[in-house]
């Protein structure tokens, strides 16, 4: 029986053989055929040499999360041939170089050889060609067995060479090669066939650091200071790329400035001094820069400088998976630095996410005189996600937030840079250089009083930090709220996620539905939380958390700042540093719930009542 | 703590400068250091030089990091904005206001501690860069704040005031600013206010980093009889290498001195600098021979003072990333944000 556009194809390479854009052409090229697809990058942290692999998805309905069992597996790396053996699912298909022919210990699967080694060797002299153009001529065999639309893979080809047009010919030619090999030699009854569709809404292929580097030039920011480290790195590229796309004059002149600095203590600290200065600036970097940063982010928020950073989460702790997924910097940055701080927290579930919040964010900053850290992962970072087109309002203009202008200064008597005018925490803040004799003030990470002046007297200092939490108190006006959703059926189960898991959870709870289980959702966007999450809260009384860390660190914060009871919630906990699954959640819930007979009883007596 | 009593009244005869402000203009809050420490002569001096060229306060940012000499930008220059950040993050913080806004000055006070010790690779990085600012250490050998540890910039010469001995190289602060590309290098000692000033001077009007030394002797901690940051050895062991005269834009200059022994310099805003050279054969226009000079002076046991490096070549960080001229801060939502018709190209690419 042959699966049409519903299944999983995963590519097991060697690192640095050219196989990426291959690949990334191959997900395209689904992507185009208007067919939701999800590639998922599985590398490791190695420039040369180590395995990798590239997982795609197919899925008809639109189920965009990974998914386990592989349907077809383009096995191009003899290291990992046996435990990718072990994926395949039975009556799978095994796809490999057969120069070297070889036996594999499984029955139950299809085992398709292409020589692509030898066709290489017969058609190319260059032995970088050789690697290079074997990526190219399996593409070719690919399009051949799967069906694909040959016309869309051309015009991809033309189009990543575009700037360097000598090279299209030459890879259109490697893919007849592989075309033709597949024509005469591979039975034409493959089992999984691509097959076009038609989108309903318009859809691009993006990654989460590239619309987030995009979201920070519409928002306006013109200093990024970075450190490179893994998965954030693109972010700050991307800001460089369209900084220089859309921001330089005639003369090369640039309206922006990116420094790549000497590690995150620098990044952080020019980012503050930009933004100190009246400028919009971020910084980019995962766990371990976020650690340097930290006696930074204290200055910040005791100060009162906005600032906005991106936290890129990897595994942890300490250099820990670094290429791999996780959301477990949740309290480190929840509670960033020492003393009682707090931090705004953003997050995002998908690219398109990641460009709309990036432009909030500064707003938010600005607006609370604070930092706020982007909380995007990996899977969103860094891997290709089909979202709907990006949109941007141009009717929309920046929040500054309370920033006086000298005309302003000259109008107030009396002027204090941490005076609650406005009884909302929020005071007013002066940029140097505004006025010649107005609105001088000295930024300092020592205790001070409503007018900046050092002070030791404890109870000024009490009442200063007692501001500051009223402004954090009145904050969530300015964040993104929680989105609720209620099941069909009246229930009393709740699930709370987050994040880069949200196709898995989307797909996990349709799942449960067709078997009974009534589930209601809500996913955070931002800390503090919402009125919405509480009301959840309250409503629900069996709750679930679903998150990606060992220490159930959401759980802790939302019982923490909530004042809820920590052993209402059921922790569903993943921390493997892949991409979540549909199939884990549904299984941790069932097992969950196996063992709450409550529950059971709950979601029976709902489905009886209706 | 010295409270030093400042009348508020206004004296009707007190010279003013060509903004029409007096020196009282530029200063700040009493200081609460040790009475007899040597940033507080600093800080004079730097409200001087500020007076003498006619700077408007608010068009100046003053930034430090952690220790007592960084808290004295609040004794200095009251209209100006200031930043005490974090200990050894002043270049860090200094480097993003200055993105920023290109068009301010930009002053940074650290001490050693700050500097050569905690600071180290920001200060290393900042020099690097040419960010255009400048750059005071106000260099005690100790770390006066946290009460007399041995600073990296002590020598190894030096004991410590119950006498025990400083075991490692010193770090020579100078020597690395102009080896990591700083234009503007000097050392000058805080007692001195006739070398001092000038040096502040001509360091505001320098365009890129310029970097001075200060030695600038903590009477609490270090400066007994056998450290080398005392205001005794000081004097001893001076050897002074050239000073220095400022000329503003439009003024004339006159020379008083035998040709030969002066160099004169352009500086970007159209002002002159004037450097008179004691040491005839002394060229602070080569890298090799200033850093040569330092260790020479140091193996004779001296310590050199005055213009030590500079390099005529007058260009900033900000010439190099090609910013645009108009300061960042100023630019406006049209300039920046791209637009909905742009996304839409860039949704094109990503389809
Ligand atoms: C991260 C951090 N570590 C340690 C300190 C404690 N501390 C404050 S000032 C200082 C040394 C300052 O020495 P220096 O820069 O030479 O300044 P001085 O007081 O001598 O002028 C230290 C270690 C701090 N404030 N922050
Ligand atoms: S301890 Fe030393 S450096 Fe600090 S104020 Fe006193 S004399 Fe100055
Ligand atoms: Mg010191």
């Amino acid at each position: 029986m042959t699966k049409v556009n519903d299944f999983v194809i995963k590519f097991a390479n060697v690192n640095g053989s050219g196989s990426a854009s291959a690949n990334l052409m191959f997900a395209k090229t689904i992507f185009r055929m208007g067919i939701p697809v999800s590639p998922k990058n599985i590398f490791p942290s190695n420039i040369q040499g180590l395995p990798t692999w590239y997982e795609i998805r197919v899925n008809k309905d639109g189920y965009i999360a990974r998914r386990d069992g592989v349907d077809c597996l383009i096995a191009l790396n003899p290291q990992t041939y046996q435990s990718d053996l072990k994926e395949l699912v039975k009556g799978g298909y095994l796809i490999y170089d057969s120069t070297m022919e070889r036996k594999f210990p499984r029955k139950d699967i299809n085992v398709i050889g292409i020589p692509m080694a030898s066709i290489c060797a017969e058609h190319y002299d260059d032995p970088r060609q050789r690697q290079l153009f074997k990526n190219i001529i399996c593409l070719g065999a690919l399009s051949v067995l799967f069906k694909i639309d040959i016309s869309v893979l051309k015009g991809l080809i033309k189009e990543e060479f575009q700037k360097k047009p000598k090279l299209i010919e030459p890879n259109l030619h490697a893919l007849g090669l592989g075309r033709k090999y597949a024509q005469e030699n591979l039975s034409s009854d493959f089992g999984l066939q691509l097959k076009l569709m038609k989108q309903k809404s318009k859809k691009i292929m993006i990654q989460g650091n590239e619309a987030s580097g995009l979201g920070c030039i519409f928002a306006g920011a013109t200093v990024a200071s970075w450190y490179p480290i893994t998965p954030s790195t693109s972010l700050a590229e991307a800001f460089e790329k369209y900084l220089h796309m859309f921001r330089s004059d005639s003369k090369g002149n640039i309206k922006g400035a990116v420094v790549q600095a000497e590690d995150e203590l620098s990044a952080i600290g020019m980012a503050i001094g930009a933004n100190w200065n009246g400028a919009r600036a971020f910084t980019a970097t995962s766990g371990p820069g976020v650690s340097l940063m930290s006696e930074f982010l204290g200055l910040a928020y005791f100060a009162e400088i906005p600032l906005v950073l991106f936290n890129i989460q990897r595994g942890g702790p300490s250099t820990g998976m670094p290429t791999r997924t996780q959301q477990s910097d949740i309290l480190s940055s929840a509670y960033a630095s020492h003393g009682d701080t707090t931090q705004i927290l953003l997050f995002p579930s998908d690219p398109k996410e990641c460009f709309e919040m990036s432009v909030d964010a500064f707003d938010i900053a600005e607006r609370l005189q604070t930092p706020v850290i982007f909380m995007s992962d990996l899977d969103i970072g860094m891997n290709d996600w089909v979202v709907d087109e990006l949109t941007y309002d141009d009717k929309h203009n920046f929040d500054r937030g309370k920033v006086l202008s000298a005309k302003d200064l000259d109008s107030i008597e009396m002027w204090g840079r941490y005076l609650d005018i406005d009884g909302d925490g929020i005071p007013y803040r002066t940029i140097p250089g505004t006025h010649p004799s107005k609105g001088s003030f000295f930024t300092r990470g020592t205790s001070h009083d409503a007018f900046a002046g050092y002070t030791e007297d404890g109870r000024i200092n009490a009442e200063n930090l007692l501001r500051i939490t009223k402004k954090f108190n009145k904050s969530t006006k300015y964040l993104p709220k929680s989105i609720r959703r209620n099941a069909k059926n009246k229930t009393d189960v709740g699930l709370i996620y987050f994040g880069s898991t949200t196709p898995a959870v989307d797909e996990a709870i349709d799942y449960l539905s067709e078997e009974g289980y009534d589930i209601n959702k809500i996913r955070i966007r931002s800390f503090p939380f919402d009125k919405t999450l509480e009301n959840f809260i309250s409503e629900n009384d069996h709750l679930f958390i679903l998150e990606q860390n060992r220490d159930a660190q959401m759980k802790f914060l939302i019982s923490n700042e909530l004042e809820v009871d920590i052993n209402q919630f059921v922790s569903i906990l993943n921390f493997d540093g892949s991409p979540l699954t549909a199939k884990f959640i549904v299984d941790e819930f069932k097992s969950k719930v196996k063992n709450n007979k409550k529950i059971i009883a709950k979601v029976k007596k709902s489905r009886t009542a209706a | 703590m010295s409270f030093i009593k400042k009348p508020n009244a206004r004296h009707p005869n007190l010279p003013k400068n060509k903004l029409g402000l007096t020196r009282r203009d530029y200063e700040g809050a009493l200081s609460t250091l040790c009475a007899g420490c040597g940033h507080d002569s600093v800080s004079s001096a730097i409200i001087e030089a500020c007076f003498q060229l006619s700077i408007p306060a608010h068009r100046l940012a003053k930034l430090s990091g952690i220790g007592c000499s960084s808290k004295t930008p609040t004794y200095f220059l009251n209209k100006s904005h200031g930043f005490n950040s974090v200990h050894g993050r002043m270049p860090s913080v200094a480097t993003g206001a200055n993105l920023a806004n290109r068009d301010l000055y930009y002053l940074g006070v650290s001490g050693d501690g700050d500097t050569a010790s905690i600071g180290l690779g920001q200060f290393c990085h900042i020099m690097r860069r040419r960010l255009n600012m400048v750059y005071i250490c106000e260099n005690n050998g100790t770390y006066g704040l946290t009460k007399g540890q041995f600073s990296a910039t002590n020598d190894k010469e030096s004991k410590s005031r119950k006498g025990v001995d400083n075991m490692f190289e010193s770090i020579d602060l100078a020597a690395l600013a102009i080896q990591l590309g700083a234009g503007f290098v000097a050392r000058s000692f805080s007692g001195d206010k006739d070398q001092l000033i000038p040096l502040i001077r001509a360091a505001l009007s320098y365009k890129g980093f310029a970097f001075i030394d200060v030695i600038s002797p903590c009477v609490t901690f270090n400066n007994h009889a056998q450290s080398t940051k005392s205001y005794e050895y000081f004097r001893e062991h001076n050897e002074a290498v050239g000073f220095l005269d400022v000329i503003p834009e439009n003024e004339e200059i006159s020379v008083n001195y035998a040709e030969g022994k002066s160099i004169e310099v352009n500086v970007h805003d159209g002002s002159k600098m004037l450097l008179h050279k004691l040491n005839k054969s002394y060229d602070p226009g080569s890298r090799r021979k200033a850093i040569g000079k330092i260790n020479d002076s140091r193996d004779k046991g001296e310590i050199i003072t005055g213009l030590i490096y500079l390099d005529q070549n007058e260009e900033d960080l900000h010439d190099t990333l090609l910013t645009t001229e108009k300061p960042l801060n100023q630019l406006k939502k049209k300039d920046l944000s791209p637009g909905l018709k742009k996304l839409r190209q860039v949704n094109k690419s990503f389809s």
